[in-house]
Order: structure tokens, then C-alpha cells, then sequence
């Protein structure tokens, strides 16, 4: 018997309309668990470098980690891989809710679609009985409305949908993948979606999820419900609200948006406003959110309440949002929190990430100003910030006139505008905009996390270790005090004598060294995540969480029936995570790409970061340009990644990737908002 | 008022305002009564379900109720903030109209029986679970005779549902059930 996973995937041919059952190698999961890790195998496997985003031979895999469905409370992510229209890397994107626990429990781990359908479908998975229906008359339709008309149609009020609006369908390239109250958002996977014309996935399963040591997996669960308790009674002290609980940022709850509003930057990630935060505005915004929240929800078997049903209109839910969606809109415009949430309504219906789309309005409007864009380009747009929101929305998702560029990202649109329009896609890392946050002093762990960060989003590797210091050293040692979840105490050392001022203060300290180590373990506490399902909302997003490095090797084996401790998921998770970056090494990511926005940093300093770089790639067992060396590569059981290497003459059997140094220097004479 | 006359009456208050949607609740309760226990999850197998539709902020958990051999002759039709509800959508019943709180293989009934085992648990697992205190347990004197359903079942009932179960499935595969539930520990 094969246990946390059904052992067998899903493989849907769209252009045939072949439909497969077919059973996995136990083997890939035991190199790779399961979730990106096996998703990222299979890539290597069947998509080559030669085969383009919206080409029918992309896939695009939903893959349940490997613990979705067990008793593991988090334990519910799809993790969506697909070439990235807009990185053209390979993009994954991770969604919570309950679409992943229904899709095993149909009996499925994954689900691997492939080609392009002739005419608009959906997919309808029952267990056993899988089809493919016309979905004719949802093409057009929002993504809630939808996935309704399609469980009405069904007849089964609890199937789960994931479905893509007009922007997936459009082919917009940060189109998402929406859930109800979870979505997968970055990165375009909706459009590749909507280029295979899959219109939605409907799944309902009744089918048993088995665990392999039964008493000791739910021991583990029970304890991390009572820490959960412990945990919210006793939020941590010196961090912002949002910070000092577990789940994702939680923005649904508190009504304190100082931090956000005044040291984040409003507009096309540009303008600071100190002191915006005042009275007024908090019981402005206070009201704002509590006649607009109607509930606050959860994911599949988590306690967190994380989401939120808001209501626009006259429904007591008119659709579902989590974490800092709740303001990008708002700040983007320049606007206040109800028009946020207003338009994020719309957004959503339409298919389209939360971090990206507000961003692009807002380069439009810059470009506009700055006289790149003229009037004549938005034809009947009308004179306020708030109604030209609405209005670029509405043109981006159907590709009408200016939006059709627009529609490609910030990177992508000003390689078609040119005039200079790069300077304004100013905010963008591997050509995904980013959090909209411009900081003074650089800091040496967070310059690695952006650089290196395969998501290209800062969330997805930054997580367990503060991301500032506190006031006091005091502060600092109560915190290490009670703090299991570092691999090492040396961890804590460094915490504790970190100083927001003086020697030990950044750009310094933590020095290098501490800071590859550092910047290793947070990220791979994210892949682990990835790759077992298990909501990074639990275990490597917030301080001090349920599930870490100590116990996870334990959680794993009682559900899987693997026998890992911490050295060997360690070394699991490194292949995984060089594969991905094999992957993306194989699509031409270098050096040059690992950079944060240039202006991310107001002082940089760019010979300590280019050495910081070196070190990381030794430290991690890349090259100077990145790549992960022939010794790495055998040493992770990867000897099949090498070869191909190889051939392909990115590494040379001397391990040196050609012309390292002169594609480095190519790269600085591009610019492109990179550093160095 | 004597002991003789009062009894303990076991009891599951659901506030569905605090119900966050999460469902916990199946998935502890189909898990705590698998064969051997925790070994698997499988919330169609559970005693509780919660009933939900998002877009219309509905979440209510119902515990299984009793099985039933025939569908009632009159049915439910509930509007709740001007959407209908399908027929039954928050009846307890285990009933041959529907497939809800029926093993899904056996299509066996299903019924909560708050948890019962030996040692007796401080709290129903699914309570235990709830950590949004949607469900909350307690414990409540009533008088003997107006215990009714709540506080147990009567030997009469026992027979009634058995004989039911029996029209349904024959005596092999009821006699199996029972074997197998009390294998499992679900006295
Ligand atoms: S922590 Fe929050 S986002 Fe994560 S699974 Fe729980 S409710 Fe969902
Ligand atoms: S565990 Fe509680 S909050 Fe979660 S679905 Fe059940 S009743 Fe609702
Ligand atoms: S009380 Fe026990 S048997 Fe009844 S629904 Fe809750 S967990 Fe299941």
C-alpha cells in the first residue's frame, strides 16, 4: 500500500482528449517526496528547454504534496508548475483551500494536463469518472461565477474548482488560477491555462488518504494544535502585528496598517508616505474592513483563518481574499482600503495576481505622466486615479488597445513601448514585479534572498529568522530563549548580537557567512514545504512556527512510511532544489538574472555583492555563473542533469560554465535593472 | 429531586457564526474511526460534515443523525438570505434518498456517537479539533425521562435500526458492520 500518496497520476491529453490513470514510481518519491519536488522531475523528464510557454507541449501539472490529505493540520497545497510566460522560467505557484485534498481523494496526486483542447473545456474529476465537458458557455465568465455555474450544473454543491477568468483566458501573462478563497497567482500559470482553453478543473473524491504509523502522525498533529493555542495566546513581542502570530501575514485581522502604509511605497512602487497613517485613517479603514468582512476562513484542516469572505455588493460573500491583496490595490492608487477592496472583487473574478496587475496600472499611469504613453493611447479613459483602475483593468483582461501591451507584464510591456519604458519597470525580479518596499541600506541576507530566490518572490524564501533586530539585545536573547526551530544555535548567536545600529548592524552583520547559512535553511524550509504540501503559513513563513527542521523529518516518515531524519530531507530537498534551478539553468538563467530590482536599496554596494554572490553559489556548489557544478550534481544523484549539461555545452567537463566572466560582464553592459 | 430521576446528558453546541470552514472536524472524526484508528482520513466517512457555500457565507456543521429505512414524505426546502437550499441540504438523517453520512464502499449508515470509548475522552475529538470553538461540548443535567434522543439510545431504537439496516443491506452485511465497528472500538 502506498501511504500520504495515492500513487497514481492523472494524465489528460487536451488536444485528444485522452484521459490516463497511470501509477508513479515509489522511487521518484523517496528522491523528491512529492508537490514542486515531483512536479519539477517531471519537467525535466517531458518539457525541454526547446518547448515555449504556450506551446501545446508545456505542461501544466497541479500536484498535491505529498501529506495533503493526511491529518496534518496545513497540509492541503496544489503547487501549479508550468512554463512561465512571464519569467519563462519554470513558474510554480502554490495555492491553499481544499482543491488539493479533494484531487487525492479522488485517488489522484497529480494532475498532468498537456496539449490544447479544440474548443473551450472543463474537466469534471468524480472519483473514477473523469470528463471532459464543453465549457462553451463559462468562456468569458469570472472565475467565483464560474466555478458556481459549474457545481450547479454538476449537482455537487462541494466539488472543488479551480477555475481561470478572462484575463487566463486572454493569455495575460500574470493571469492566476483561482480557488474560492486561495488562488494561484504568480508567475501566469492562468494563462498557460487559458492557452490550453481549459476553462476550469472540477474535482470531488470519496476515497481514504492511509498514513503509514498511524499514532504517531496524529501525536504529532495534536501537538501541533496545542502549540497553535500556546502560540495564540502568547504572540510574539518587538515584531508588527501581523507578524507576531502564525498563518500567512494576517492581514484579515489586524486593522494596524502603520507598517504597510508608510515604510511599503504607494503608486508604481515609488512614493514613501510618512505619516499617513493618522487617526482618521486607521478608523476610517478600521470601519472599511469590518462592515466589508463578513467571515473570517480557513484553509483544508487549518485553524488559521488566514482568508476572509468580503462583501461589495449584496451578497454576504462576494469573494475571498488573504494577506497583503488587501492593500496593493489601494496603494497603488493612491486610493483608500474600500476602493481596494472593491476593485479586488473585480480582479478576482477576472482572473489576475494580486502583487502584479495593480503594479501594471500604475507603470501605465507613470508612463502616461512621463509622456512615453500619450493620451491617444487611452482612448475614453476617464480623469481620476480610481476610475482609470477600473478602467486599465478592464482593457488588460480582454487585451483591448493599450491593455493588449499591458497585458505582458511590466517587463515585457516596455520592451514593446521602448522610449525608455524599462526605467519605469523599475520593480520587477527575474521580470515579475515584486512587493512594492524600497529600503535604504542593503542587507546581505535579504540581497541573496532576492537574488536567488527561484520564485522570484521574497515571501517564498524569507521566513523563520527575524527580518530585523529588535530594540534591545534583551529582547533579542527572550526571543532566542525559547527558539528550537534554528538548525544550529549558532543561529541564535547571531540573532542575539545583531544591532539595528553600529558595527553589528547591516550592511555587515550578519556577516556572510552566517548570512549563506541562514538564507540556505529559510529557503529550503520553503521547498520542504513545497514539497510536502504543508502551508508555509505553519512551518517557514512565520517566526516560531508548528513545524520545523526538528520535527518535520518525523511528520514525513509517520505519514509516508519514508524513514528520513533531518540530514537526509536535508539532502532531499537540495536536489530538489537544484533540479529546479537545473531546469531554469537549461532555459538560460545566469548570473546576470540573479538580481534584486536596482533601486531596491537606496546604498548598494557592488563589489561586496558580487563577492556575496560567489560565496553563496560555493556555498550551495554552483559555479561563478550560478550553476549547480558536476560535483553537486553527482553528489545529489543528479549525474542525469550533468550529462545533459553537458551536451548542451553549459557546463564543460572542466566544471567551468564558458564564458562566465564575459557573460557577467555582458550582463552589467545590458542593464535591464540588474544590479552590479 | 433525586439522582435517580436526573441523567447526563452529552451535548455538541454549534455556533456555525464561528465555523471558519476548515473542516477539522471530518477529518479527525473519519480518522479517530478508521481501522486501526488514525490510519487514514477520509471525510465522507465522517459523522460530521460541514455544509458549506461560500458565496453565500454558509457554513454549518451537522452531525450525523439517525438512519432512517424510508425518505421522509414531506422534505426541507430552506431560503437563507434569498438562495435556496436543495432538498434535505441540512437534514441529520442518514437516509436513502442521499449518499451523505453513509459509508461510501458499504453505504452503510453513519452516526455520531460522540466519541465514545474507553477511556472516555474529555472532550468529542471534533470539539477537540475546532479550534475557532464553533463546536463546544458540554455536559448537562436533564430530567430521566425527557432525555430522549440526545442522551442516548434506547434498546428499542437499537432493534428498530438494526431490523431497518437489515431491509436494506440483509443480516450478513449488518452483522459484519457491527463486528467490524466494535473491532474498531466504536461502542
Ligand atoms: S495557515 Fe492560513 S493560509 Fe495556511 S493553510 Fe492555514 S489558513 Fe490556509
Ligand atoms: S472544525 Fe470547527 S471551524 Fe472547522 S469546519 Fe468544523 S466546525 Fe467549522
Ligand atoms: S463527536 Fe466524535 S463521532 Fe461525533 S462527529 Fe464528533 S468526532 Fe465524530
Amino acid at each position: 500500500m502506498r501511504y500520504a500518496e495515492t500513487g497514481y497520476n492523472l494524465e489528460v491529453d487536451l488536444t485528444r482528449g485522452n484521459i490516463e490513470r497511470v501509477a508513479t514510481d515509489p522511487e521518484l518519491t523517496s528522491l523528491h517526496l512529492g508537490g514542486l519536488g515531483t512536479n519539477a522531475r517531471l519537467f525535466w523528464d517531458r518539457v525541454p528547454p526547446e518547448v515555449s510557454h504556450f506551446d501545446p507541449e508545456n505542461l501544466l501539472i497541479f500536484g498535491a504534496g505529498l501529506l495533503v490529505g493526511t491529518p496534518g493540520p496545513g497540509c492541503n497545497r496544489t503547487i501549479v508548475s508550468s512554463i512561465s510566460p512571464q519569467t519563462r522560467f519554470f513558474g510554480f505557484s502554490m495555492m491553499g483551500g481544499f482543491f488539493a485534498p479533494e484531487m487525492k481523494r479522488a485517488g489522484y496526486d497529480k494532475i498532468i494536463l498537456r496539449g490544447r483542447a479544440p474548443a473551450p473545456v472543463y474537466l469534471w474529476i468524480h472519483d473514477d469518472k473523469i470528463e471532459i465537458r464543453d465549457a462553451t458557455h463559462l468562456w468569458g465568465l469570472g472565475t467565483l461565477e464560474s466555478a458556481e455555474c459549474i457545481r450547479q450544473e454538476l449537482k455537487q454543491p462541494h466539488a472543488a474548482v479551480a477555475s481561470i477568468g478572462l484575463a487566463g483566458e486572454n493569455r495575460v501573462f500574470f493571469a492566476s488560477i483561482e480557488q474560492g478563497k486561495s488562488s494561484a497567482s504568480r508567475v501566469g500559470l492562468g494563462a498557460v491555462m487559458g492557452d490550453k482553453r481549459l476553462k476550469a478543473i472540477a474535482v470531488l473524491g470519496s476515497k481514504d488518504i492511509h498514513v503509514a504509523r498511524p499514532e504517531e502522525f496524529i501525536r504529532l498533529a495534536n501537538e501541533s494544535l496545542a502549540y497553535i493555542k500556546h502560540r495564540e495566546k502568547n504572540p510574539i513581542l518587538g515584531v508588527m502585528p501581523i507578524m507576531a502570530g502564525l498563518g500567512s501575514p494576517q492581514e484579515m485581522v489586524v486593522h494596524d496598517e502603520e507598517w504597510h502604509t508608510e515604510n511599503f511605497v504607494w503608486g508604481n512602487a515609488r512614493v514613501r508616505r510618512k505619516g499617513f497613517w493618522t487617526e482618521e485613517v486607521r478608523d476610517s479603514w478600521t470601519r472599511t474592513m469590518e462592515t466589508m468582512r463578513t467571515r473570517l476562513l480557513s484553509c483544508y484542516n487549518c485553524p488559521m483563518k488566514c482568508g476572509a469572505a468580503i462583501s461589495v455588493d449584496t451578497r454576504a460573500c462576494s469573494y475571498m481574499m488573504k494577506c497583503f491583496s488587501k492593500l496593493t490595490y489601494t496603494m497603488a492608487a493612491f486610493s483608500d482600503l474600500e476602493f481596494g477592496l472593491r476593485i479586488a472583487q473585480l480582479a478576482t473574478e477576472h482572473g489576475v495576481d494580486s502583487f502584479s496587475a495593480p503594479q501594471v496600472m500604475a507603470f501605465a499611469l507613470e508612463l502616461l505622466e512621463a509622456g512615453i504613453l500619450t493620451e491617444a493611447d487611452f482612448p475614453g479613459m476617464p480623469p481620476d486615479t480610481n476610475s482609470r483602475f477600473y478602467w486599465l483593468l478592464d482593457r488588460i483582461v480582454r487585451r483591448e488597445g493599450i491593455g493588449d501591451v499591458l497585458a505582458d507584464g511590466t517587463y515585457w510591456a516596455a520592451e514593446r513601448i521602448g522610449k525608455g519604458a524599462h526605467e519605469y519597470a523599475h520593480n520587477c525580479i527575474k521580470k515579475t514585479e515584486q512587493l512594492p518596499l524600497k529600503l535604504g541600506m542593503l542587507n546581505q541576507m535579504y540581497f541573496l534572498m532576492y537574488c536567488t530566490g527561484e520564485k522570484a518572490s521574497i515571501t517564498q524564501i524569507e521566513g523563520n529568522f527575524p527580518q530585523t533586530p529588535f530594540p534591545t539585545r534583551e529582547e533579542q536573547e527572550a526571543f532566542t530563549r525559547d527558539w528550537p526551530h534554528v538548525p544550529d544555535e549558532r543561529f541564535k548567536r547571531w540573532f542575539e548580537e545583531w544591532e539595528l545600529r553600529g558595527e553589528k548592524s547591516i550592511p555587515n552583520y550578519p556577516s556572510a557567512e552566517a548570512s549563506y547559512e541562514i538564507v540556505n535553511w529559510q529557503e529550503a524550509m520553503h521547498y520542504i514545504d513545497d514539497a510536502t504540501g504543508m502551508c508555509a503559513g505553519l512551518s517557514s513563513f512565520p517566526y516560531k512556527p508548528p513545524f520545523h527542521i526538528h520535527n518535520l523529518p518525523e511528520l514525513i516518515s509517520a505519514g509516508s512510511g519514508l524513514d528520513l531524519d533531518e540530514r537526509s530531507l536535508m539532502h532531499l530537498t537540495k536536489r530538489t532544489r537544484d533540479l529546479v534551478r537545473s531546469l531554469n539553468v537549461a532555459r538560460g538563467m545566469r548570473r546576470v538574472d540573479d538580481a534584486p530590482p536596482a533601486d531596491h536599496w537606496k546604498t548598494r554596494f557592488p563589489e561586496l555583492e558580487q563577492r556575496l554572490l560567489d560565496g553563496y553559489y560555493d556555498y550551495k556548489g554552483w559555479n561563478r555563473d550560478g550553476i549547480p557544478t558536476r560535483a553537486t550534481l553527482h553528489a545529489l544523484g543528479l549525474d542525469y542533469v550533468a550529462e545533459d549539461f553537458l551536451r548542451r555545452g553549459i557546463l564543460r567537463p572542466d566544471e567551468e560554465a564558458p564564458d562566465a566572466e564575459e557573460a557577467a560582464a555582458g550582463a552589467t553592459a545590458r542593464g535591464e535593472g540588474h544590479a552590479s | 429531586m433525586s439522582d435517580s430521576t436526573k441523567k447526563v446528558v452529552k451535548r455538541i453546541r454549534i455556533n456555525v457564526d464561528k465555523c471558519n470552514g476548515c473542516r477539522g472536524c471530518e477529518v479527525i472524526c473519519s480518522a479517530s474511526h478508521a481501522t486501526p484508528r488514525y490510519s487514514s482520513v477520509n471525510p465522507s466517512r465522517a459523522r460530521i460534515r460541514v455544509i458549506r457555500d461560500p458565496l453565500a457565507d454558509i457554513y454549518v456543521p451537522v452531525f450525523a443523525g439517525e438512519y432512517t429505512a424510508a425518505e421522509c414524505a414531506g422534505r426541507d426546502q430552506y431560503t437563507i438570505d434569498g438562495k435556496e437550499y436543495e432538498e434535505c441540504a441540512f437534514c441529520r438523517a442518514s437516509c436513502p434518498s442521499r449518499d451523505v453520512f453513509k459509508e461510501p464502499d458499504s453505504g452503510l449508515p453513519l452516526k455520531c456517537d460522540m466519541c465514545e470509548s474507553d477511556p472516555t475522552l474529555e472532550e468529542p475529538l471534533c470539539v477537540q479539533w475546532c479550534l475557532a470553538d464553533a463546536l463546544t461540548f458540554e455536559r448537562v443535567e436533564v430530567d430521566a425521562g425527557a432525555g430522549g434522543a440526545a442522551a442516548g439510545v434506547a434498546p428499542e431504537e437499537i432493534d428498530a435500526g438494526l431490523e431497518a439496516l437489515a431491509k436494506t443491506y440483509g443480516w450478513s452485511k449488518v452483522i459484519d458492520a457491527v463486528a467490524r465497528m466494535s473491532r474498531n472500538g466504536n461502542r
